[in-house]
This record gives C-alpha cells, sequence and structure tokens, in this order.
C-alpha cells in the first residue's frame, strides 16, 4: 500500500529534522538538562512542610513542560535560517501543508522525548506514585502536547523572521497555552488525587476540541507565513 | 482627511455621551440594593468589556479576508481595531479591581473570568508586538492576520471555560439566552452606555485607521515615520 504523497513528503521533512536533531544532539541534551534544572528551581522555591508535594506536582510538571516546549520550538525553524535552508524546503515540489505536517510532527517528537524524561523525574524528585496512574496521565499529556505545539509550530515560523525572535515568541504563544495549559493541570489534579476518569472528561473534551480546531487552522494557515 | 475629521467628530460626541451616562447612571438610575454605588461601574465596565472582546473578534474577521483579497484597507482596519481593542480591554481590567476590592474585599483573585480578561489584553499586545517587530510591510500584514486569525479562534474556548471553572465573577445579567435579568431604567442607563461605548470605538478606529494611512504615506514619500 503507497501513502499518500502529502504524508510522505511531510514524514520526509520530519525524518530530516529528526536527523539532524540525532546526529547533532545538543539540542536535546539542552533540553533534558534544562528540565532537571527546572525541576530543581521548584524544588527550592517551595515550602515542603506546609504544601504536600501531590498538590503542588501538577503545576511543577506543567510549568516545566511549558518551559520546554517554547525553547523547542524556537529551535524549530531557527534550523532552516542557515544557509537559507528555508528558501530550498520551499523550492522543493511538495505542498506547504506538507511541510507544515513534518515540522509538527518533528516538534511532536522532540517534546515527547522531553516529557518522558521530565515525568519519571517529577515522579521521583516530587515523590509521587505515577505508575498507577500511568495511561490517563499520557493521555492528558499528549491532548495538551498536540494542542500547543501545533500553535507554537505555526507562531515559530512567523516569529524566527522578526526582531527578538527568541523573546517574541513565548510573548505570542504564552496566551493561546495558558488555556490548555490550565485544563491539563486540572485534569492532572484530579489524576494525582486518585479521582474517577469520569471527573477530567469534560477537560479531555476541551483539550480535544483545541486540538482539532488548531491543528486544521495551522495548516490552512501556514501557507501565508511563508510565502513571498 | 476626511475620515479623521470624521473620527475626531464622532470622538468627540461619544465623549460628551459618556458625561451623559454619568449623569444618568449616578443622579437618574436607582442605586442596587446589595452593592449599593460600586455597582454604577457595572455601565462601564461591561461596555468596555464587550467591545474589547468583539474587537478581537473583528480583527480576526479582517484578517480572514486580508489573506484572501490582499487588500491593505483590511490590514489597516485590524491594526485600528487591535490598538482601541486594547484600551478598552485597559479600561475593562482597570474598572473591574476598583469594583471587586469593596464587592469581593480584593483587587484581584485568580477566578476564570478575570485571568481570561487578563489573557485577551496580552493577546492583544502579542498581536501589536508581533506588528512592531517585522519590518517588511507585506509579511508584517500577513504575520499579524494569522495571529489576528488565531485570537478570534480563541474566543470561544475562553467562553467555554468561563462556564467549566468555578468562578467568582458574577455571570452574565445582559448578554445571555434568557431575558435580560436587569430592571428597567438600569437596563436604559446600560444600553445608553452601549451606544456611547460604540460611538468610541467607531471614533477612536477611524481616526487610528487614518492615522495609519498617513504613516504609510509618509513611508512611501521616503520620510521615517513615527
Amino acid at each position: 500500500m503507497r501513502l499518500p504523497d502529502s504524508v510522505r513528503h511531510a514524514w520526509a521533512v520530519a525524518a530530516k529534522d529528526l536527523l539532524v536533531e540525532f546526529r547533532s544532539r545538543t539540542g536535546i541534551l539542552s533540553a533534558a538538562v534544562f528540565v532537571v534544572l527546572v525541576l530543581m528551581v521548584f524544588n527550592f522555591g517551595r515550602d515542603p512542610t506546609a504544601i504536600p508535594n501531590i498538590v503542588l506536582a501538577p503545576s511543577i510538571l506543567w510549568v516545566t513542560f511549558t518551559f520546554s516546549a517554547i525553547i523547542a520550538l524556537n529551535r524549530a525553524f531557527q534550523l532552516e535560517l542557515e544557509n537559507q535552508a528555508l528558501d530550498g524546503l520551499l523550492l522543493a515540489p511538495i505542498g506547504r501543508s506538507s511541510i507544515y505536517l513534518g515540522k509538527l510532527v518533528a516538534n511532536l517528537v522532540f517534546v515527547a522525548i522531553v516529557e518522558v524524561i521530565g515525568v519519571p523525574l517529577v515522579a521521583l524528585f516530587f515523590n509521587v506514585d505515577l505508575w498507577s496512574r500511568i495511561g490517563p496521565l499520557a493521555g492528558i499529556i499528549a491532548l495538551a502536547t498536540i494542542g500547543f505545539v501545533a500553535v507554537g509550530t505555526l507562531f515559530s515560523a512567523m516569529t524566527v523572521r522578526t526582531r527578538f525572535a527568541e523573546l517574541l515568541l513565548p510573548v505570542v504563544l504564552l496566551p493561546f497555552m495558558i488555556l490548555p495549559l490550565a485544563w491539563a493541570t486540572l485534569a492532572t489534579t484530579r489524576v494525582f488525587a486518585g479521582r474517577p476518569l469520569s471527573e477530567i472528561g469534560d477537560w479531555l473534551k476541551m483539550l480535544a476540541g483545541y486540538d482539532i480546531v488548531f491543528v486544521v487552522l495551522a495548516l490552512l494557515l501556514f501557507p501565508a507565513t511563508v510565502n513571498e | 482627511m476626511r475620515l479623521l475629521r470624521a473620527g475626531r467628530w464622532i470622538t468627540a460626541i461619544a465623549l460628551l455621551g459618556l458625561a451623559g451616562v454619568y449623569v444618568r447612571a449616578l443622579v437618574y438610575t436607582p442605586v442596587e440594593r446589595m452593592q449599593g454605588l460600586a455597582q454604577k461601574i457595572f455601565y462601564l465596565h461591561v461596555p468596555a468589556a464587550i467591545w474589547a472582546e468583539t474587537a478581537m473578534v473583528l480583527v480576526g474577521v479582517a484578517s480572514v479576508f486580508y489573506l484572501f483579497l490582499k487588500d491593505p484597507r483590511l490590514d489597516r482596519f485590524a491594526h485600528a481595531t487591535a490598538e482601541v481593542g486594547t484600551v478598552f480591554a485597559v479600561l475593562m481590567l482597570t474598572t473591574g479591581p476598583i469594583w471587586g476590592k469593596p464587592i469581593w474585599g480584593t483587587w484581584w483573585t485568580w477566578d476564570a473570568r478575570l485571568t481570561l480578561a487578563l489573557f485577551l489584553f496580552l493577546l492583544y499586545v502579542g498581536y501589536l508586538l508581533l506588528r512592531s517587530a517585522v519590518a517588511d510591510p507585506a509579511s508584517r500584514a500577513r504575520f499579524a492576520a494569522v495571529l489576528g486569525i488565531c485570537g478570534m479562534a480563541l474566543v470561544p474556548f475562553v467562553h467555554l471555560s468561563v462556564y467549566l471553572f468555578r468562578t467568582l465573577h458574577p455571570m452574565p445579567i445582559v448578554l445571555k439566552p434568557s431575558e435580560p435579568s436587569l430592571p428597567g431604567s438600569m437596563l436604559a442607563t446600560f444600553a445608553l452606555s452601549w451606544g456611547v461605548f460604540t460611538l468610541l470605538y467607531l471614533g477612536f478606529v477611524l481616526q487610528r485607521y487614518a492615522l495609519s494611512y498617513l504613516n504609510e504615506q509618509l513611508e512611501a514619500a521616503g520620510g521615517s515615520s513615527a
């Protein structure tokens, strides 16, 4: 069976990005170290006798993911600026939406790796039993991550070609991240507290709706960010 | 410049109307039984909030049409509306705490509606910052349109969220599916105020639009814009 061209092209773009990443490993290593450092900062920024770990852990988890995702997204199109690689990519005989999908997949893999490193560290540092709740937690993380990485990939294609790119991306992206972040944090709090899954249904629906709306919107809008 | 002059006139009339709203709200409208005089700020807060949100939707609609038609007038309108929306968002965010202090006993709480109002404001700031960070006018218009459309798409999620989160903020009493639950005289004052804010919005946008146009002419003539 042959996959549709657009999917193969998107995969080619994603594979190229991931290959560059795994050859150098600078980005992923820095992001991993960054996660550890943020978690350490949190450890010092609280009074463990006043607030139980289980109460704070969901917030710590999501704030850490937010910052690491922004770092990852900043780098997504930075790569293409060197040697005018972006022009080459745009000249390639593939659809603009394939380029976007490829970038989205590469970013998702990158952020997912960071999250896979982050979750056990949160469990370890903050003494939360995650193992029994790993299923629902993975679902929440996947739904939230798809949403904000979809918006972030679109925005980083724009901000990378502006002044103050590294600063501008968080400024325009964070208002869009706050909502999925808030839903995910609330859902995670309930999962950690061992509440029944029916209580997080509403949050998961909102996250799924957000994902659908913004992935579709980003696919439609991406050409406008790269066409001259 | 006809637009600029029209904008000035409309703004002047609206400012007079605003004085009228104050007089009507303070003298001719009954004092709310539970909240006392603090409730008067409702006549400023709610119209400002309505226009702050409507402006975001208008930015989005203008952006959608801009991407199809590539008409610079639409981009100019989106820019003007975003700036005026920012002003109204600031008005909403300042009048809210002034009311909150006597009624809730605190200037600010991390209530869902307040938080969401704050990030509507941040959305505008991000939009304006993005515009100022792109030098090329064509890319600037396209980037701003993309962000404007995403901003508009975010508004319904904000609204759904308000109903999902537990919130301290009064629920909508004017714009809701059933009839407004407000006594007639208060509703009349509110309607007057809403009309005045609509004029203010129009007057501001017209002036800002005309200024953008003049700025572009100046840039095209080789001068540097302010």
